[in-house]
């Protein structure tokens, strides 16, 4: 397996390799495309980005949670939360990937 | 929001790239991210998330039609943690 990070610099770098615009332009359509993404969950709309997967926004109700240190009952507001679900193509390439 | 919505904004604010650049571009962000992923590497995108593959240990299913034990093999999955921008601005706090 490896044990590399890649970052938003690694992103751009292929943006560069494989379109030919300048690094720095390259840099700001990643940019743009993180904060499309970002802009409509934030606004409740799911991303659906076919063989990739969809990111969805999820309501969750308030419940009363504990602190595990101290056992203490504190309460959990209502919050919305970000699920991502990977499409099948993305599944079945990790897993070949990954020695399966 | 679907890709081809995403890929006509990035063009929209962008209107001296080619159409089929704008796609070249959307769907080299991605696929790059399914490489590293398939390769075991993690893609970390500060205050958007981080995509990372997580080992499943082999365990016994069972087909739910048939109620029949069945052995399921170690797998990798990919998954997604949220950044904390983001999961602040989904619940209204804008950074």
């Amino acid at each position: 397996m490896g044990d590399k990070t890649l970052t938003r610099m690694d992103l751009s770098e292929a943006v560069f390799r494989e379109v030919g615009l300048s690094r720095n332009e390259s840099a700001q359509l990643v940019e743009s495309v993180l904060q499309h993404v970002s802009d409509a969950l934030s606004g409740g709309e799911t991303v659906k980005i076919s063989s990739f997967g969809t990111f969805s926004v999820r309501d969750k109700a308030a419940r009363i949670g504990r602190n595990p240190k101290t056992g203490d009952e504190v309460p959990i507001h209502p919050r919305r939360v970000l699920t991502f679900r990977p499409s099948h193509l993305m599944k079945d390439r990790v897993a070949a990937g990954n020695g399966h | 929001m679907i890709r081809s919505e995403l890929i006509e904004k990035i063009a929209g604010e962008n209107p001296h790239l080619y159409q089929r650049d704008v796609e070249k571009i959307v769907n080299t962000i991605f696929e790059e991210i399914i490489e590293a992923l398939a390769r075991g590497d993690r893609v970390e995108l500060r205050g958007f998330g981080a995509f990372s593959v997580k080992k499943r240990d082999a365990r016994v299913g069972r087909n739910p039609r048939t109620g029949e034990a069945v052995q399921v093999e170690e797998k990798a999955v990919p998954f997604f943690k949220t950044g904390k921008l983001l999961r602040d601005r989904l619940n209204g706090k804008e950074a």
